[in-house]
């Protein structure tokens, strides 16, 4: 188990409520997010950790509420925006370009980091060029970093799902974001994957102080990896702290096992 | 008995330039959004229509500059107020977007510009050229207008292939395509390239239209001229811009050598009018292309994980 950090707040979201229709995702909920911490979502399905995740990187709009990125206030992110200002993530049911290889798929998390505007890319001759060869070797860092090197050339579509999530990530860190919000990075992996999963986590916190907030189910793997634990219940707040703080919680626990009140 | 093939060879690869550029089109938005833009034969007719009306007024520079201006800002409105709330969508909604667009578009044009036949004279010589003339009696005929309509396309499409194919350009048009969320989750804006894809297609559009329309006169049946553009499509698979030029060539040359060698066959062996081939010949090369190669002469292989 790990100690909460001290940095200071980099997102904060500030009374959010999104409603799909008569159908509410997340009522005022408020959290905070600090620099350089691994920030755990947890809650039973249904709970609105992806429709959190939606609202701070701009997918979703919510009704009410502020969010607070950089210091910087606004009632909505939007997803441009979001990418910009440092906001990388993967998804819940693997979003990658599934005719793109690997390789192409790591290079387009690099897309906002090529310095010539959108339209002078276009010509990829000279200083272009060069420019290109300096986000490859970057994007082979990655690639070595996740071990991927021998799918490098593999169209994704073809790959094993737990790779697929590896790809994904390397995407997002493509992005070399201030934030990483990671949607179940965990799912349908075997144990094997998981542990690999989980190292290639604490090493992007540790070594690159990269701030990462998660949503994961693994009980096990959310109390060893997080600083804080953020819970949802039916798009409510019901708590937040320590893991350990959480899991002495009578509301988690009645959450997770359905008592009745 | 060579002369005359190879005198409608030369008129159906000329032909053939034209539904490259037709189906260039498509591919175009094909690339970018994973849909098959019901609208293209439209938008050829609609640009033609502003193209014949507009000169009407004004010398035929400004008419095309302003043309050019228009399929701009219809992109612009393609973009704001249809596409933009389709993200995230299947790509069958963003079909039928497409359909609404076109039936829109067909009406709205006529409503502006009129219903009638249109003539667009581009003042481009009529005399035919006679070339070979040492080597075949009488030489081979070549109709000027479609030699030069034949390489204004075969820039155009050379200039566009160069543009999306050895760019960064295509990567972000794949991604589009692909996967909404995740192209805007690493910061591709999705509505530049709609569109700049739109904006192009229209052109495309445009110059399409006008050289159709200086042939044939601008008129409704111009749309159907995307129906070429089906099997040119099929040949050389939907995300491929050297299959559109190879496709049209090989659509345009077949149908029209199909007339000349294989109408003589069917008469004298079957005892059948023989009219027509033309118009069938193209779809019938496509079906034997679906059985054999799906994806097309230059398509991305089709990838599923079961």
């Amino acid at each position: 188990m790990r100690a909460p950090t001290a940095g200071e707040v980099l997102l904060s979201v500030d009374d959010v409520s999104l409603a799909f229709g008569g159908v509410r995702a997340v009522t005022g909920v408020s959290f905070d997010i600090r620099k350089g911490e691994i920030r755990a979502i947890i809650g039973p399905n249904g709970a609105g950790k992806t429709s959190m995740l939606n609202v701070i990187n701009g997918f979703y709009q919510p009704q009410r509420g502020r969010i607070t990125f950089k210091g910087q206030t606004r009632s909505r992110m939007r997803p441009y925006e979001a990418a910009i200002g440092g906001i990388a993530r993967t998804f819940q049911n693997v979003a990658l370009f599934k005719g793109m290889t690997a390789l192409d798929n790591i290079m387009a998390g690099r897309t906002l980091k090529m310095r010539r505007g959108f339209f002078w890319q276009i010509v990829r001759m000279g200083p272009a060029l060069s420019e290109e060869m300096e986000h490859r070797l970057l994007v082979e860092e990655i690639i070595d970093f996740l071990k991927i090197q021998h799918i490098r050339k593999t169209p994704v579509g073809k790959l094993p799902y737990g790779l697929q999530k590896r790809v994904e990530l390397g995407r997002a860190l493509a992005m070399e974001p201030d934030l990483l919000l990671l949607d179940e990075p965990m799912a349908g992996m075997n144990l094997e994957e998981k542990e690999d999963m989980c190292r290639y986590i604490l090493d992007l916190n540790e070594h690159f102080g990269t701030t990462i907030a998660l949503i994961e189910h693994d009980m096990g793997v959310v109390m060893d990896l997080s600083n804080r634990v953020l819970v949802l219940d039916h798009g409510v707040k019901i708590a937040d702290g320590t893991p350990a703080q959480v899991q002495a919680d009578r509301a988690v626990v009645d959450a997770y096992l359905g008592v009745s009140h | 008995m060579l002369g005359p093939v190879l005198e409608t060879l030369i008129g159906g690869l000329l032909t053939g330039v034209l539904y490259s550029l037709v189906a260039l089109g498509f591919v175009l938005i094909f690339k970018a959004s994973g849909v098959f833009n019901f609208a293209q034969g439209t938008m050829v007719l609609f640009a033609a229509l502003s193209l014949a009306r507009l000169s009407e007024f004004m010398p035929l520079f400004a008419a095309l500059a302003l043309s050019i201006a228009i399929m701009i800002a219809l992109a612009y409105a393609i973009e704001f107020l249809v596409l933009r709330h389709l993200i995230n969508q299947d790509s069958i909604i963003l079909f039928m977007a497409t359909l609404g667009i076109a039936y829109f578009l067909e009406g709205f044009g006529q409503s502006v510009w009129g219903s009638d036949i249109y003539s667009i004279n581009l003042g481009f010589p009529t005399n035919p050229i006679f070339v070979l003339e040492s080597i075949f009696p009488g030489g081979l005929l070549i109709d000027p207008t479609e030699l030069i309509a034949a390489t204004i396309c075969a820039v155009m499409v050379l200039v566009l292939a160069v543009f999306f194919q050895v760019t960064r350009v295509g990567r972000a048009l794949r991604a589009v395509a692909d996967d909404h969320q995740a192209a805007q989750s690493v910061g591709i804006p999705l509505g530049q390239i709609w569109l700049m894809v739109w904006a192009v297609a229209g052109l495309v559009a445009l110059v399409a239209g006008m050289m159709w329309g200086a042939k044939l006169g601008v008129q409704f049946s111009i749309s159907l001229v995307a129906l070429k553009a089906l099997p040119v499509l099929i040949l050389g698979g939907f995300t491929s811009i050297p299959g559109a030029i190879v496709g049209g060539l090989i659509i345009g040359a077949a149908e029209k050598l199909s007339e000349v060698l294989l109408a003589p066959i069917l008469i004298r062996t079957f005892d059948l009018a023989g009219g027509g081939i033309e118009n069938w010949f193209a779809y019938v090369l496509a079906l034997l292309f679906l059985l054999i190669r799906p994806q097309g002469l230059f398509g991305e292989r089709i990838i599923e994980r079961i």
